[in-house]
């Protein structure tokens, strides 16, 4: 339908302060691709997706989503924001809210949806993850898994064409991991183009369509799960999968 | 006890009187029973203790000042523009502190002038006593001869005082709370597509305006008590007609009665401010172990 790549990052550089945390990213993820982001903490991985829907404005560099530059000057991030769920490790629900708020608020007050089409929304989203009976509780009733899911939903219910996640098991206890794992396959199966950060390397191997490996806040290197992890080429990725086997992570 | 080690722990560990056990209760009565008891022989053997008796607790007089008499005001009835004065204010209070504390956490370049107001007014109303200000707008305004603004009863000047005063702490407090809330909840919400002021709406405000209801309520037992200095600008409250019965009659028992009146007033806000800091503590006790 869309000629244009999904997302498209060209030479994105960001820094905190003397600290260089991104150096030259290009990047280019097509429609219904899922790329995984690995590497070290510290790598810059999550704040490469921070940088996508511009939370952390950028030093220099250009961020084209589905063919319109996010990053020109005159452009409105905010409508191109819409397009774009994002997930983050922490879930970051909105406490004073029940579940259905939670969801239903961006989708009303960002895109004007009225209440009955929003909650129906919402309602199908929840009930397909799971979490129907859980739409009256406040976050803080719910289990991490729950709350991660609810994060999900509540990005899925802005219809976006492209999810962000960054980290979103890590915060969880092992046996809650699987349950958000699952959930991301089921976006992956329905063709939702996803750019993931993780330390998940199993489920990394097992989704993605293609592996970036991150260090020091550039791409090192890039290909399809199986030449990554069986034959990489770049030393340091060498290292890093060495040290993952190593802890019995892979 | 003899021993030197701690008294045993009594079996109920619960709160309050039921946490103290027999024992407890025995002495904490005893306690309080002592020393109230040597304040009042301190007080009963003090030398003008009879003359105090009869200028500040006299039965008739504590009466007559409460109802008022023929050419006196009632101090009761005083007291009820006390209470207009204090719940006008306390609306106005509350928008426009929002207001300042908002303006003053705007970013960007542009909004620099709106900000700077926003942090000389605090300064200034912070800084100037309330009784100042009360002489600069009750006798300034009218001064100005400016059409309404400048004939507008004197309780009103006492109103527009206290506003100003009250919404320069009141501004503070919402900015602590505004604050308070993790940056985290922004960055959701603006992640989410919803604009600044949407976020500020609906995400950071309704966390912020909740966590701060206790020292708001805090100010505003304060400001109960300052209504009192609005009668600097003539207006007849409880502690003017306490004073023109003390005046007129040579007995102070108006003043006890003034004061009684404002303690019965601020105790319902006192505890009903204890009640929700201990409902929030026990939130982030059960938050902490979810």
């Amino acid at each position: 339908m869309n000629e244009h790549p999904a997302l498209l990052l060209e030479g994105v550089y960001k820094s905190f302060g003397e600290n260089e945390v991104l150096k030259g990213i290009d990047l280019m993820v097509e429609p219904h691709e899922v790329v995984c982001l690995i590497g070290a903490s510290g790598s810059g991985k999550s704040t490469l997706l921070k940088c996508v829907n511009l939370v952390e404005p950028i030093d220099s560099g250009r961020v084209v989503v589905e063919g319109e530059e996010i990053t020109a000057q005159s452009v409105d991030a905010n409508r191109i924001r819409r397009r774009i769920g994002i997930v983050y490790q922490s879930f970051n629900l909105f406490p004073h809210m029940t579940v259905l708020r939670n969801v239903t608020l961006a989708p009303r007050e960002a895109l004007g949806t009225n209440r009955a089409e929003a909650e129906k929304n919402a309602g199908d989203l929840l009930e397909r993850f799971g979490l129907l009976d859980k739409r009256d509780e406040y976050p803080d009733r719910l289990s991490g898994g729950q709350q991660q899911r609810v994060a999900i939903v509540r990005a899925l219910a802005m219809r976006p064409h492209l999810m962000l996640l960054d980290e979103v098991t890590s915060a969880l206890d092992p046996e809650l991991v699987a349950e958000i794992l699952a959930v991301i396959r089921e976006l992956a199966r329905e063709g939702m183009t996803m750019l993931i950060a993780t330390h998940e390397m199993g489920f990394a191997r097992d989704i993605a369509d293609r592996i970036c490996f991150l260090e020091a806040g550039r791409i090192l290197e890039q290909g399809p799960p199986e030449s990554i992890f069986t034959a990489p080429e770049h030393p340091r990725t060498r290292q890093f999968l060495g040290r993952i086997i190593e802890a019995g992570r892979l | 006890m003899a021993e030197g080690g701690p008294a045993a722990p009594g079996p109920s560990a619960g709160r309050g009187s039921r946490a103290l056990g027999n024992r407890g209760v025995l002495v904490s009565s005893a306690s309080t029973v002592l020393f109230f008891a040597m304040i009042a022989v301190v007080v009963v053997l003090a030398p003008g203790s009879g003359v105090v008796a009869e200028r500040f607790f006299d039965p008739s007089h504590l009466w007559q000042s409460l109802v008022g008499s023929e050419g006196l005001p009632s101090v009761l009835g005083a007291f009820w523009l006390n209470v207009q004065i204090f719940m006008f204010s306390e609306v106005f209070i509350l928008i426009l502190a929002l207001v300042i504390a908002v303006v003053r956490g705007i970013p960007g370049p542009v909004f620099f002038p709106f900000r700077l107001v926003a942090v000389a007014y605090t300064d200034l109303f912070r800084g100037v006593p309330l009784i100042l200000v009360l002489y600069m707008i009750g006798f300034g305004v009218p001064g100005l001869d400016l059409g309404f603004i400048s004939y507008l009863p004197d309780v009103a000047y006492g109103v527009i005082s206290l506003v100003l005063v009250y919404s320069a702490y009141v501004a503070e407090v919402y900015r602590a709370g505004i604050e308070s809330v993790h940056e985290s909840q922004n960055v959701a919400a603006r992640s989410l597509g919803l604009t600044r002021w949407q976020s500020l709406r609906f995400v950071v405000l309704p966390q912020a305006i909740r966590r701060v209801i206790p020292p708001l309520l805090n100010d505003f037992i304060g400001l109960q008590k300052d209504t009192a200095l609005v009668s600097v600008l003539g207006s007849i409250e409880a502690a003017r007609a306490a004073q023109i019965y003390g005046a007129s009659e040579f007995n102070y028992a108006s003043y006890v009665v003034a004061a009684l009146l404002f303690v019965l007033i601020t105790i319902p806000l006192a505890r009903f401010t204890d009640r929700l800091i201990a409902r929030d503590k026990r939130r982030r006790e059960a938050g902490a172990l979810a």
